[in-house]
């Protein structure tokens, strides 16, 4: 019940943030209402959903995919392909691009999930590299190459349009984020959901139950890939355009680092990974450029100026001596838990 | 026919890269189950050591610094990857997805760090006259440089099948790939071997850094890391565990997308590479020369 009140309290807030006039010193540079800071905060909840989403094949299924930016990214472009050269709107191709996904998904799970453990870690990676060089070399000339794609704004709707509305986008934002809780939680609590946890502990003792873990991992990694194609058709009208960024393999390392960082196997634990590394990222970079910092001799201030080194280093740290992630932390600080 | 062998020997030049890479990933793995994804870093870790070398010690003549490089770049990745097993994996004993994602953030922290120091931009390194001379074969004219990586390769691969093959420790490791419950049962200390096979796999992917730098005319921090993804391709290809699948899934991967490069669009090299990997994978899952995990 306590759980309930949290989630409650915790949603209600995200939901007010644009009428929140006063600013977060240190964090963000303007009040809360500020478009620079509701599109910083829409970023964290994009991300919050989508370390949900990766949390389901992930954390629950026990599925160690390295790809997991392709069906995002795919939602991504996707969207806006189908929306600029064929001429969908927003709300028709939405649905249309996280159809694809699903479907191309299909066919890449399939092929991937023949092979198990770290083999399977290796081709999605492979495929979701294969995507990334397709949109960098762009052999066909529509996928943007290094540049990507602007947001094809003609069939977008004006509430979803100019800084003014940016509080809409925000609320779409965390409408994703929403969504993805209710459909991860469903699933996991599912008959199937236990499945997937069975796999995770022991997936011989699941067949030889008389499942077909195959067909189950594929239920899984279908629907993290689905939620995730979503998160990216959203993702696109916050930063306003496709980013070759999102195709990368550091992008699926980034969503990983999101999950375990706030605890894999928890969905509320991957949420406020997701969440915490939208707004860290920013700020790291900020910090990283700091006074502060460019005071220190050359060897220092190099690596230091560097966002990905601290995020590195803390991952290091964060495998050595909190495996669990801050979910496992918090739930340790607090060991009476409301079931 | 000319441009045809230049391709083909360009392209067993990469496949001798990918090896050096992909021989240490396999070994690691097929070894204590462990997916190094800080393996990269330690090709370019090898690579700057080589440029760092080859940058410094202008007094000595460059083919003679050059085999100084290529030292230099052995010690600091067999240092790196010994280094790394001793102080960070070893802690991780026995929980092989925190291991993973150990080496994924020491990989992250590496990269970062080399491109604090040395900046993203590709270093280049000075190369002796003779590596940019050409030599004729078949009437197509073949820069040295990658007549030598081929050569090194091919020399390494046979020196690892003969370690692997003839020596004490290589027959506990390969004992120990096969079933490492029994190595331990008969008494053998195999984390003795975990370190052996993380300073090997580091010592290849370092040599390998200093040809890439070569190859790839200049080092920049992320360049093994770029490589290490075609590396895994390769391992999967070949069979986990395998030497020899993964030197004849070097040779495959890197053929492929050379001609493809060429002959075919340019830029779908790497992306049929990808292909050739998901029909491996349908026609057989555990890999060319890989045996079906027990």
């Amino acid at each position: 019940m306590r759980r309930r009140v949290i989630w409650a309290i915790v949603i209600a807030l995200l939901a007010v943030a644009p009428f929140i006039p006063i600013g977060v010193p240190g964090l963000f540079t303007g009040p809360i209402q500020s478009p620079g800071t509701l599109q910083v905060l829409a970023v964290g909840l994009v991300f919050a959903g989508l370390a949900m989403s990766y949390d389901v094949i992930f954390g629950y299924t026990g599925l160690l995919s390295f790809g997991h930016a392709l069906p995002f990214a795919l939602g991504v472009y996707g969207t806006n392909l189908l929306m600029d050269p064929i001429g969908l709107n927003y709300p028709l191709a939405v649905p249309v691009a996280v159809v694809g996904v699903v479907v191309v998904s299909g066919i890449l799970g399939s092929v991937a999930l023949r092979t198990t453990g770290v083999a399977f870690a290796m081709v999605t990676l492979a495929f979701a590299e294969a995507f990334s060089l397709l949109v960098l070399t762009d052999p066909l000339r529509f996928l943007g190459g290094e540049e990507g794609l602007t947001l094809a704004s003609d069939q977008v709707p004006d509430i979803f349009r100019g800084v003014l509305n940016l509080k809409y986008i925000y609320w779409l934002a965390l409408l994703f984020a929403l969504i993805v809780l209710v459909v991860a939680s469903r699933v996991v609590s599912s008959r199937a959901g236990r499945v997937f946890e069975a796999i995770r502990e022991n997936e011989a003792r699941v067949e030889m139950l008389g499942l077909h873990p195959f067909q189950f991992k594929l239920a899984s990694f279908l629907i993290s890939s689905g939620l995730a194609g979503l998160g990216g058709a959203v993702y696109l009208l916050v930063v306003r355009g496709a980013n070759v960024g999102t195709t990368t393999a550091e992008f699926t390392l980034s969503i990983l680092v999101m999950v375990v960082l706030g605890g894999a196997g928890k969905l509320w634990g991957a949420a406020i990974g997701g969440f915490i590394y939208g707004i860290l990222t920013l700020r790291l970079s900020a910090v990283a450029t700091s006074e502060a910092i460019e005071g220190l001799p050359n060897w220092l201030s190099g690596p230091l100026s560097e966002p990905l080194f601290f995020l590195g280093v803390l991952f290091v740290l964060l495998m050595l001596f909190a495996p669990g992630g801050i979910s496992s932390i918090l739930s340790r600080a607090r060991p009476v838990r409301s079931a | 026919m000319s441009s045809f062998v230049l391709f083909t020997i360009s392209g067993l030049g990469l496949a001798g890269l990918y090896f050096l890479l992909a021989s240490g990933l396999s070994l690691i793995f097929g070894l204590m189950s462990v997916l190094n994804l800080a393996h990269g870093a330690f090709f370019a870790a090898g690579g700057y050591a080589a440029w760092f070398v080859m940058d410094s010690f202008d007094g000595v003549s460059p083919g003679l610094r050059f085999v100084i490089a290529v030292i230099a770049a052995s010690l600091v990745g067999a240092a790196a990857g010994a280094l790394v097993e001793r102080g960070l994996i070893r802690k991780l004993y026995g929980r092989h997805t925190e291991q993973i994602l150990l080496t994924i953030g020491l990989g992250t922290a590496a990269v970062a760090l080399m491109g604090g120091w040395f900046t993203y931009d590709p270093r280049l390194l000075e190369q002796p006259r003779w590596f940019v001379d050409t030599t004729e074969i078949a009437g197509a004219n073949i820069p040295n440089n990658r007549l030598l990586i081929l050569a090194v390769a091919i020399v390494l691969f046979i020196a690892l099948m003969t370690f692997l093959t003839r020596t004490k420790h290589g027959l506990i490791i390969r004992a120990g790939v096969e079933n490492p419950s029994m190595v331990r049962a008969l008494g053998i200390d195999v984390a003795r071997s975990f370190t052996i096979v993380f300073a090997l796999g580091g010592l290849l992917a370092g040599i390998g850094g200093a040809l890439g730098a070569v190859f790839f005319n200049g080092i920049s921090p992320a360049l093994g890391t770029t490589q290490l993804i075609f590396a895994f391709i390769v391992v999967v290809i070949g069979g986990l565990g395998s030497i020899p699948g993964t030197a004849l899934a070097s040779v495959l991967v890197a053929l492929t997308q050379v001609y493809v490069n060429n002959y075919g669009a340019s830029g779908m090299g790497s992306i049929s590479v990808v292909i050739l990997l998901a029909a491996v994978l349908l026609i057989r899952p555990q890999g060319l020369l890989g045996r079906v995990q027990p």
